[in-house]
């Protein structure tokens, strides 16, 4: 490796840290602003009478119910997760390690799904989820997602590298399939689990096409619809519409923070899947 | 349920196979067993509905009308068809999605593999500093959406005062004009999202065995040298991966336009998944709607398939 100037180095690292992180910092100042002092030119960085107005609109506002978007957005993203968990899970399991007939074929049936482009699937979609009686509940927000392929291609790829001779010993205490994989394969699997449930949490809180168009009333949208919502209803009274973007995005950054590692670990697994 | 379907399915073939003394075998229907839960809610959301959109696209299918009479490849003709109530918008839809498409590509290409090249040596906080370009994807595109518009707000935005602090024009209209809702709407969602092909790229360069640079530095040819024939031949499958992936994304393009330009100027940056969304799921003309999303798919694989013959060209 060749050797770096140190400050150099880190002033680059630093600055462009600022250009990411700036906007975010942005919005929180913003949110703690009142609606005049967040438009004022020249622009005040600390806000100079801090308070909390914008929060106190929000949730004074019945038809803008933000902590029920945000119980909601908890229930669809943890929903999925261990729905997306349990499914893909088994599947994996059945395609990493057993045999039987039509193997291939299934799994190059869930392969190829991985290039349909998902607004194809939106209008049909909204058809079942009606036929089910779905729409305009959460639980249109919790199943169709579980249908997605990466987390059952992303757990076969990491069953596939897990070495057989456990099982294989497990086998011979008698163990059966059901055994093997709920106490040998599951618990040799808690990174890849960990990472697969961060990942579907964080799509599914951040998903907005589709929760905009199969919830329609106010006390079932999750955040991202409720973020819309907002902004058509306070236009340019930013602080609400800031302090509403914070309450979306302080969950995720926090997680983000904490599971950082299963994160970038599970983007970097998607990339070399081709 | 399926699951405790497995658990007391199972153990009666184990006491036929136990006594044998043969390795035991799992029974025969088990695999379908652990299959059955995810198969049901995968063909029930992706098989059928990929089945089913392509009937709707063949019916006149308004979602608030009874019936729904069968219209055969009309719905696809009138998006040829210049005296039709969708072509000019649908064209003109698809024209944005395809400007945004073009834009963006070779931005989020090129700088992620820049800053990932950057990224990959050993310093202190290589970790934390990698987590922090990645933090905008976090987020979702409703977050960065309405935090972008207030930003960027011509009149009252601070991008806006503070280029006019500095004696610059301080009256760009970033959402509400052309050229400039492009350099919007391409800008914030690089920044958005460089940092997830950054990882991607970080991931492929860490797997490029180091015998190569060292055997480059040996034959002596400077860093550009080894990029050329190490590194960029060591990522194909990431860069072929990172560009496809790429494509599809940029083509899908909605919740930007949606909530930063709302379209603006006139329609004129309403994607072709806006447009599509809004035909099918709120004027319900969810055949129009159906045929429109098969012909951008049609499009997507053509293009998905150059791709792929041109980094095999690049093999020979």
């Amino acid at each position: 490796m060749r050797r770096v100037r140190p400050i150099a180095w880190y002033t680059v690292l630093i600055g462009l840290s600022l250009v990411f992180i700036a906007p975010l910092v942005w919005m929180l100042l913003t949110a703690f602003k009142t609606p005049g002092e967040a438009t004022r030119v020249p622009p005040t960085v600390l806000p100079q009478e801090p308070t909390t107005g914008a929060f106190d609109t929000l949730l004074g506002n019945s038809q803008t119910p933000v902590l029920r978007w945000f119980l909601n957005s908890v229930l669809a993203a943890t929903g999925q997760a261990v729905l997306v968990l349990a499914v893909a899970s088994m599947a994996a399991y059945a395609l990493a390690r057993l045999d039987f007939r039509g193997k291939r074929l299934i799994f190059g049936m869930i392969i190829a799904t991985l290039f349909i482009p998902s607004f194809v699937l939106i209008i049909p979609n909204f058809l079942i989820v009606d036929r089910f009686g779905m729409l305009d509940t959460l639980w249109a927000l919790i199943i169709p997602g579980a249908a997605g392929a990466f987390g059952v291609f992303f757990l076969r790829q990491f069953f596939l590298s897990l070495p057989r001779e456990l099982e294989e010993a497990a086998v011979l205490e008698g163990a059966n399939a059901w055994q093997i994989f709920t106490k040998v394969v599951l618990p040799l699997s808690k990174p890849a689990l960990a990472t697969l449930a961060v990942i579907s949490f964080l799509t599914n809180w951040n998903d907005f096409i589709w929760p905009i168009y199969v919830l329609f009333s106010p006390e079932q949208f999750t955040l991202p619809p409720g973020l819309a919502i907002l902004q058509g209803a306070y236009t340019i009274n930013y602080p609400v519409i800031m302090a509403g973007a914070l309450v979306a995005s302080i969950p995720v950054l926090l997680l983000f923070m904490v599971a950082q590692r299963y994160v970038i670990e599970g983007v970097s697994r998607s990339g070399l899947k081709g | 349920m399926a699951a405790e379907t497995a658990v007391t399915r199972t153990p009666p073939a184990l006491v036929e196979t136990g006594g044998g003394g043969r390795v035991r075998r799992t029974g025969r229907l088990t695999p379908y067993l652990f299959l059955l839960p995810y198969f049901a809610v995968f063909a029930t959301f992706v098989l059928a509905p990929a089945v089913y959109g392509l009937w709707i696209s063949l019916h006149d299918w308004d979602y608030l009308l009874p019936g729904k009479p069968f219209v055969g490849l009309d719905n696809y003709q009138a998006l040829f068809d210049s005296n039709s109530a969708v072509y000019s918008f649908w064209w003109e839809s698809l024209s944005a999605t395809g400007i945004f498409t073009v834009l963006s590509v070779p931005l989020l290409l090129i700088i992620p593999l820049l800053l990932a090249l950057l990224l990959n040596r050993s310093f202190r906080g290589r970790t934390f500093f990698r987590a922090v370009y990645f933090a905008p994807y976090v987020l979702g595109v409703a977050v960065i959406g309405v935090l972008w518009r207030f930003v960027l707000d011509p009149n009252l935005g601070v991008v806006n005062s503070v280029l006019g602090a500095i004696g610059l024009p301080g009256d760009t209209p970033w959402t509400t004009a052309l050229p400039w809702g492009w350099v919007t709407l391409v800008g914030v969602t690089v920044w958005w999202t460089l940092g997830f092909n950054a990882v991607i790229y970080l991931a492929g360069l860490q797997d490029i065995p180091r015998e190569l640079y060292e055997a480059a530095r040996i034959d002596g040819g400077g860093k550009w040298a080894e990029f050329r024939h190490v590194t960029l031949p060591g990522l194909r499958p990431v860069l072929l991966f990172v560009t496809v992936n790429t494509i599809l994304v940029s083509a899908n393009m909605f919740g930007q336009s949606y909530l930063i330009t709302q379209g603006a100027p006139g329609t004129e940056t309403r994607t072709a998944i806006m447009y599509i969304a809004q035909v099918g799921l709120s004027d319900y003309k969810m055949g129009s709607a159906a045929a429109m999303s098969y012909l951008l798919t049609a499009c997507l694989l053509v293009i998905s398939v150059i791709v792929f013959r041109l980094f095999r060209e690049k093999d020979a």
